[in-house]
């Protein structure tokens, strides 16, 4: 099997991979990451979302060898320093999470929302998660939680 | 690597420190059990020491056998451990759903985890406090009437520098106290002690918010799923299901995998299945494989075009006129249709209800190390204990050298797919005599589910010259809800037990509604009708969260609402008015003044926009939910967008406000989903729902614009369940809603946009 270098979270990784290997599986079966999730494996539901260069990306239907040096991260690098990411804080507080199998979409998809446009309104924050799927339905509590960690980090801001 | 203990934190480190030793894993013939006593496997409930445990820390476990749905239930239970024991909650660790700590509770079913599985841990609680209390009075030397008890320090009332510990009266040690068992396993397994509980106005824990700390955890890639467990040695599995359900295997070609490493693939009957040393070889040979399948015609008849029709004409398999585990009640519908033909005026609608998949997030997943005579499984079953007994058979090794891990997983609601990956695991692990991971895929999530049964309700009603009830008549018939069984106990009720020659079984039921109203001539009862496919079909029925009282309330609130309109009342006057029951009729009324009644006017147009309310009630599980939905539909695409909802709430005596608040809200948007959009479409060959876009769901675009919930707490009754009878109103709750706006019945659900589209042109 042909090698390859991932930069994840700050760290470079050496994997085995096919060539048509999906970037989900080095991550989860080789490096053992547990916040991108297998969900459906044809890009609909978001649970296996990794920014790759700062974009949300569905890592089941994008192969590993295709990313090269590009900047990977995941929600399992997102704490600094012991410390949950706004995003996670504000979930937390929210409890926007039931079976959390699908988290790791929402929270994905939320950091890069309010990275691009920290003042997201709350419609632009709603049209922000285009497929992303909750199936125990905490959509309700997950908005909350998203505008919660926007007026978090502008607070924290100013 | 010491395996079983992958998702172990340091209180299950204390705990595995505590049992050494002790002999739970065998096959217990209790000693004080009576004769009908069901056989027990794994720690006796007649032990204290089972339930509750106090560390040398002081921190205490309490193991509870049944697991979490994603509803914090833990928390919930840990809460009224820490009120009867006196101690505080950050002290209190609840273990669920391991067979090697807990008795069969039954696993997550019914709404039972607080009403019914935590009744023996609040016992065992108060047991161990009285024990302690014992203990302490003895140390100090005050009577137990001098004594009181905080944080898990026992002190004297009269000095309280006389004082010792919980940590210090037993840490680390066993109890050795006695309980009495009710000889029953699964939700109706209790233990009492010779200590009362106390009197919930004595509760300070219970009744309070508290948030749940696995969150935090879940949301930043620190909990332990099942599919993250991978022992070392690790096998990945597939399988590999044929074109058409139903099918025979012919045969395959291991040659169409020759080029993949280390692919293999294993027949067993007509279970197809591939491993691979990594996961994306087992995929990529599962789509490689080349399996010749027997040439069968379509087995869904007419299929989902005329699936009413299968249904009106088909001949009945079984017939019933009482409510779900209600025993067997002959009727007679004479009377009722006397009444009828005498009336002034006579109502009938027939109200459809559609195939829904549980369509997990994440499809079934198992992790299975078969080692000999001895199974190890990780699983996110709901019901682990019957799984362990369902495994063993199909193995053939004995119940108590299997035990299960239950792990957080995809949300389950109900007999979904989350049993078939580990049965399926541990067949190949026991084959390949390595432990075996098997990861379903979303096609067979979705595809291959149990499904919660189509069926149509069938409703007449008659009214005098004075409008008043003469007679009321409810049929549900329909698939049958326990064509596979809501346990997965044995191997008959799984698709690779199945497949492998297990003769699925032959059980029927349905649902009728609860005598909510009082009517004269009241008559109601359910018939099931034949499968489509007698074995492992794709469309077997099974639970689906609120079995089947979905499809029986869709037909039973529509039809009050509209009876009630002809004969001149508001539904809701017209529902109190027949209602019996003081705690329905509240959520009734609270649920339907958040709403405006009785002021507000009937629906209104603008435009293409139509805006009404409408409202659903059940009743069940020991709680009451009233359901009122304000509605806009929108006449040029169909769409309705639930503006505003109202939840009227009573489980009784409410453990946690915040975890009752999150599994309403989780309703709404799950009863959204299942009154809009959700069904399973299929032809005559196979299930065509494979993905989010064959089978879709709500999403951000249907969160209602106001959520407001009342939660009325009635700490005097007893603890009734939270997670499913809100769910159960939102179809007709909608579809009345959608009548009060438009004039117009819509009785099939999901009411999709083409069809209310249709509808309203």
């Amino acid at each position: 099997m042909p090698t390859y270098r991932l930069n994840v979270d700050g760290a470079v990784r050496t994997i085995e991979a096919e060539k048509d290997e999906p970037l989900l599986y080095a991550l989860t079966d080789a490096l053992k990451f547990k916040g991108p999730k297998f969900g459906c494996g044809v890009g609909q539901c978001g649970t296996c979302t990794v920014l790759v260069n700062d974009q949300p990306i569905r890592s089941c239907i994008l192969s590993a060898s295709s990313v090269g040096n590009k900047p990977i991260r995941t929600l399992d690098g997102l704490m600094q320093n012991g410390q949950l990411h706004p995003v996670q804080a504000a979930f937390v507080e929210e409890q926007a999470a039931q079976c959390g199998y699908c988290a790791n979409g929402w929270v994905m998809h939320a950091v890069s929302i309010l990275e691009k446009n920290p003042k997201a309104s709350d419609a632009q924050i709603q049209q922000g998660f285009a497929n992303v799927q909750c199936r125990c339905g905490t959509q309700i509590a997950i908005l909350r939680a998203v505008k919660k960690a926007r007026d978090n980090m502008a607070t924290a801001k100013t | 690597m010491d395996i079983m203990n992958l998702n172990r934190r340091d209180f299950l480190r204390t705990q595995v420190a505590l049992v050494v030793g002790a002999s739970w894993a065998v096959m217990v013939g209790d000693a004080a059990a009576q004769a009908v006593a069901p056989v027990l496997v794994g720690p006796p409930p007649t032990a204290l020491d089972t339930w509750i445990r106090i560390a040398a820390d002081g921190s205490v476990v309490a193991n509870f056998g049944k697991m979490d749905c994603g509803q914090g239930i833990d928390l919930a239970v840990a809460q009224i451990v820490a009120d009867e024991l006196d101690v505080a909650l950050d002290k209190v660790h609840v273990t669920m759903g391991d067979t090697r700590f807990s008795p069969n509770q039954g696993g997550g079913s019914a709404s039972t985890g607080l009403r019914m599985g935590a009744v023996p841990l609040r016992n065992a609680a108060a047991e161990a406090r009285r024990v302690l209390v014992e203990a302490a009075s003895l140390k100090l030397g005050v009577n137990v009437a001098g004594l009181s008890v905080e944080d898990g320090r026992v002190f004297a009332l009269a000095d309280q520098a006389k004082s010792v510990t919980y940590a210090e009266l037993i840490g680390g040690k066993a109890f050795s106290t006695p309980m009495e068992w009710n000889n029953q396993i699964g939700n109706a397994l209790n233990v009492n002690g010779k200590a009362k509980p106390k009197d919930p106005s004595q509760y300070k824990i219970v009744g309070k918010g508290f948030k749940r700390k696995d969150i935090a955890l879940k949301v930043s890639a620190q909990e332990h799923y099942t599919a993250h467990i991978r022992p070392d040695n690790l096998l990945h599995a597939r399988s590999v299901r044929p074109p058409v359900a139903g099918a025979k295997l012919l045969g395959v070609d291991n040659a169409s995998i020759a080029h993949i490493k280390g692919a293999k693939s294993f027949v067993k009957g007509d279970f197809v299945a591939v491993v691979a040393e990594t996961e994306w070889n087992a995929v990529r040979a599962a789509r490689s494989l080349k399996v010749k399948w027997s040439d069968v015609p379509g087995p869904f008849t007419g299929g989902e075009e005329k699936v009413y029709d299968y249904i009106r004409q088909a001949t009945p398999t079984a017939a019933n006129a009482i409510s779900m585990f209600g025993g067997k009640k002959a009727w007679d519908e004479k009377p009722t249709l006397a009444a009828l033909s005498t009336s002034a005026k006579v109502l009938e609608a027939d109200y459809e209800c559609a195939f829904q998949s549980h369509a997990r997030i994440g499809p079934s997943c198992g992790v299975v190390d078969v080692r000999g005579d001895k199974a190890e499984i990780w699983t996110d079953t709901q019901k682990p204990h019957f799984l362990r007994m369902g495994i063993a058979k199909f193995l053939g090794i004995p119940p108590g050298n299997v035990q299960v891990k239950w792990m957080h997983g995809a949300g389950s609601y109900g007999r979904s797919d989350s049993d078939e990956a580990p049965y399926e695991a541990a067949l190949l692990s026991q084959a390949f005599a390595r432990p075996v991971r098997m990861q379903w895929s979303r096609e067979e999530g979705t595809a291959w589910d149990p499904k919660a049964p189509a069926a149509i309700i069938t409703m007449k009603a008659g009214l005098d010259i004075n409008n008043q009830v003469t007679g009321w008549l409810f049929k549900a018939k329909g698939f049958n809800g326990w064509d596979v069984r809501f346990t997965p106990e044995s191997p008959e009720h799984v698709l690779v037990g199945m497949l492998t020659g297990h003769k699925k079984w032959n059980a029927y039921n349905f649902n009728v509604p609860e005598e909510s109203y009082k009517f004269n001539n009241h008559v109601h009862w359910w018939e099931t009708v034949p499968p489509y496919l007698q074995e492992a079909s794709p469309m077997r029925t099974a639970h689906l969260r609120a079995p089947q009282e979905m499809q029986t309330r869709f037909g039973q609130e529509s039809f009050i609402d509209e009876v009630a309109h002809v004969a001149g009342m508001h539904p809701v006057d017209f529902r109190l008015k027949h209602l019996q029951d003081s705690r329905e009729i509240e959520v009734v009324k609270v649920a339907a003044e958040r709403m405006g009644w009785p002021n507000r006017k009937k629906g209104t147009t603008k435009g293409d926009i139509s805006l009404g309310w409408g409202l659903a009630l059940h009743s069940g599980y020991g709680s009451y939910a009233a359901v009122a939905c304000e509605i806009e539909v929108n006449k040029q695409t169909g769409r309705i967008w639930v503006k505003k909802v109202s939840i009227a709430h009573d489980c009784g005596m409410m453990v946690n406000p915040i975890g009752v608040r999150a599994a309403l809200e989780g309703q709404i948007m799950q009863g959204i989903s299942r009154t809009l959009h959700e069904e399973v479409h299929f032809d005559e060959k196979r299930v065509k729902s494979v993905d989010w876009t064959t089978y879709r769901i709500a999403n951000l675009n249907d969160v209602p614009g106001e959520v407001d919930l009342v939660l009325i707490n009635r700490p005097d009754k007893p603890m009734g369940g939270a997670g499913e009878p809100a769910i159960v109103c939102f179809p007709a709750a909608i579809a009345n809603a959608v009548f009060d706006a438009t004039g117009v019945r819509i009785r099939r659900y999901p009411l999709v946009a083409e069809r209310v589209k249709k509808a309203l042109a």
